[in-house]
């Protein structure tokens, strides 16, 4: 597991556990205390690190290597999933993935994007940054499932959309608009969790649902950290202080209005205990789906452009 | 009689008439352009008389060019045009009506970088003489009724934010009420990022004002100027019935530099200019400036399938376009 700066004191302490356990498999009784002792300090350690993160460990956090990946969430809780593949136009674009499955017996779309977690599946799935061909695809499901009247859960992970000669040639801007425009249009619930990094643009094509949560240590910003920093810092070096003027962690996003819950994450991240993630996110995507499905579709949509319409609107006089 | 020049170094810095009806000599021959060179060339010319073509580096005159709306008469180049300009030249004989919008002076995250945000705010106000980066209008063009969005570049860039917003949720809300067309015009770097989350949040927001405006039947066009890119771009500009650029407008949704260094390349000849995107399909129409209200108003009237607007009496000065009368003289109507 990559072990991130701030979390260093901890991974000693975890070291240490791991070596007298290796000792106590000899059968040495008075280990065992000596490493619950430990293991009590370590949690404490973590208790102490996780509860005060700064923006800048958030952002760290929420792109930490083992985190899981949209690709884990639906391993491990879409039942049935059977993988969809390209925008009909163009090609696939593996960035972006879609398909349907089942979350906790509901019949649903899933659309997500997949950074994946060694160098030959992050270039497979170009580090999360989806092309045109990957908003118009995430557009397609979305239309799919409309017309099947299921309902779109999505997962919201990536940088940004894929900043390039041929995503311009091929009118990134376009897809991006007319998929956040989808996003207002079906009549199905639309339900987001933003599991590890919201960038923009990319993000919200695939966001402006009914219903948003996002992960404890996720992010969700209108440009990264390091972006801001380099325009209004002129400096990339000033990324810490941007990552704290922007409020870009998921409780600064609660507060301000924008989304409409935090999922809990395992003590140290959702990299430590996965699993728990998984049962907690499928729990809360569940219980949305269920009273989502019960509005009408005209009724959906009213709700969600409301929501929408009133974002920002608070401080206008 | 004013007293006679001395080979001081302020004067020399800046344009003295009487200095061009003096006998030629050594001094104004050799000296003075060399003190000249010295000191570069700064201030010759005071800022507000003259610009410099961005395209083909001609002294413009800056009256003329205003005459002109921004049009480089030299090599046609468009220079960014204000937007009172813009709806003076759009609608019938440059009169119209502003849509009161919001102040929005708030700072929702209290955001600071090297500059407060709020600082920054009132510093383009007061350059500009808007409360944000768009002005609503709504006026006839062709003698019909038409809501135009116009955005300020100098505005902070352009860019979205909540109060950006808000201008396009009305005029959208207007058109609707009114039955009446709209047309946006960004000029714009994208999304405003001194207001974070909740400018991004103008993008879905955005989107819907515009959905409103076609769901119910009108239509709606975007006028892309240079510049528009980013979130701008990556929302109700790219959602339009009808794309029209003025020619050679940057526009495009990732910025060169990012691009570049993502690629590690330069970039391709007119990469991202209105032209290109014509080429590939994401504009309709590239038009020059002076083509432009016309085009709209014969597309108005296709769109709408009423009669050509030159049967229309009220309008049938105005079908010509602004140019055969020059500036137009009448006064402006203003809320």
């Amino acid at each position: 597991m990559q072990v991130l700066e701030f979390e260093k004191p901890v991974a000693e302490m975890e070291a240490k556990i791991e070596e007298l356990r290796h000792l106590s498999d000899d059968g040495q009784v008075n280990i065992v205390d000596e490493v619950a002792r430990l293991q009590t300090k370590v949690e404490k350690q973590l208790r102490g690190i996780y509860g005060r993160l700064t923006p800048a460990q958030k952002v760290q956090v929420a792109r930490h290597p083992d985190r899981p990946h949209c690709l884990d969430y639906v391993g491990a809780m879409v039942t049935d999933f059977t993988s969809l593949a390209g925008d009909r136009a163009f090609a696939e674009d593996q960035a972006m993935i879609g398909g349907l499955g089942r979350i906790a017996g509901q019949a649903c779309v899933v659309i997500g994007q997949e950074r994946g977690h060694d160098t030959e599946s992050r270039v497979r799935h170009n580090f999360g940054m989806a092309k045109p061909e990957g908003y118009r695809k995430a557009q397609r499901l979305m239309h799919l499932a409309e017309h099947f009247k299921l309902p779109i859960v999505t997962f919201v992970d990536t940088a940004g959309a894929f900043p390039g000669v041929e995503a311009e040639a091929r009118g990134q801007a376009e897809a991006i608009a007319r998929s956040i425009e989808v996003c207002l249009s079906v009549e199905v619930p639309l339900i987001t969790v933003v599991i590890g990094e919201g960038g923009s643009g990319g993000a919200i094509a695939i966001a402006a649902g009914d219903y948003v949560m996002m992960m404890e240590h996720s992010i969700y910003s209108v440009i990264s950290p390091e972006g801001c920093a380099s325009i209004l810092w002129r400096s990339r070096d000033q990324a810490g202080e941007a990552a704290a003027a922007l409020r870009l962690t998921a409780q600064d996003l609660l507060q301000l209005g924008v989304i409409d819950q935090i999922i809990p994450e395992p003590l140290g991240g959702a990299h430590r205990q996965p699993q728990a993630v998984y049962d907690a996110v499928s729990k809360a995507i569940a219980h949305e789906m269920g009273v989502l499905m019960s509005l009408d579709g005209k009724v959906l949509l009213e709700r969600r452009h409301a929501k929408f319409l009133a974002m920002g609107q608070k401080g206008l006089s | 009689m004013p007293p006679p020049p001395t080979l001081c170094a302020e004067h020399l810095l800046f344009v003295n008439p009487n200095l061009s009806i003096l006998p030629m000599n050594w001094l104004t021959n050799f000296v003075r352009p060399k003190i000249r060179a010295l000191v570069s060339a700064q201030k010759e010319i005071p800022d507000n008389l003259w610009e410099k073509c961005p395209g083909c580096n001609a002294m413009l005159f800056k009256r003329e060019l205003e005459e002109q709306f921004n049009v480089c008469r030299h090599c046609g180049a468009h220079l960014r045009l204000p937007p009172a300009k813009r709806l003076e030249m759009l609608f019938d004989d440059g009169a119209y009506d502003l849509i009161a919008l919001p102040k929005a002076t708030h700072d929702p995250l209290k955001f600071r970088d090297q500059k407060r945000y709020s600082e920054r705010l009132k510093e383009a106000q007061s350059k500009t003489g808007q409360n944000d980066a768009i002005m609503v209008a709504e006026g006839l063009m062709g003698g019909k009724a038409v809501i135009i969005a116009a955005f300020n570049f100098a505005f902070m860039g352009g860019s979205m934010g909540i109060a950006v917003g808000e201008g396009l949720v009305i005029a959208a809300q207007r058109a609707v009420a009114a039955r009446a067309p709209l047309i946006v015009i960004p000029a714009s770097g994208g999304a405003r990022m001194q207001e974070g989350i909740l400018s991004l949040m103008q993008m879905p927001r955005s989107i819907i004002a515009a959905k409103s405006v076609k769901d119910a039947g009108l239509p709606y066009i975007v006028v892309f100027t240079d510049p528009t890119t980013g979130g701008v771009t990556a929302s109700f500009a790219m959602t339009g019935d009808i794309h029209i650029a003025e020619k050679n407008a940057q526009i495009g949704f990732a910025g060169a530099r990012v691009i570049e260094s993502t690629i590690r390349e330069t970039l391709p000849p007119g990469f991202q200019r209105s032209e290109y995107l014509l080429d590939h399909g994401m504009v309709d129409i590239v038009v020059t400036r002076h083509e432009l209200r016309e085009t709209l108003i014969r597309i108005l009237g296709l769109l709408t399938g009423k009669a050509p607007a030159n049967k229309n009496k009220s309008a049938a000065a105005s079908l010509a376009g602004p140019f055969p009368h020059g500036a137009r003289t009448l006064p402006l109507r203003r809320k």
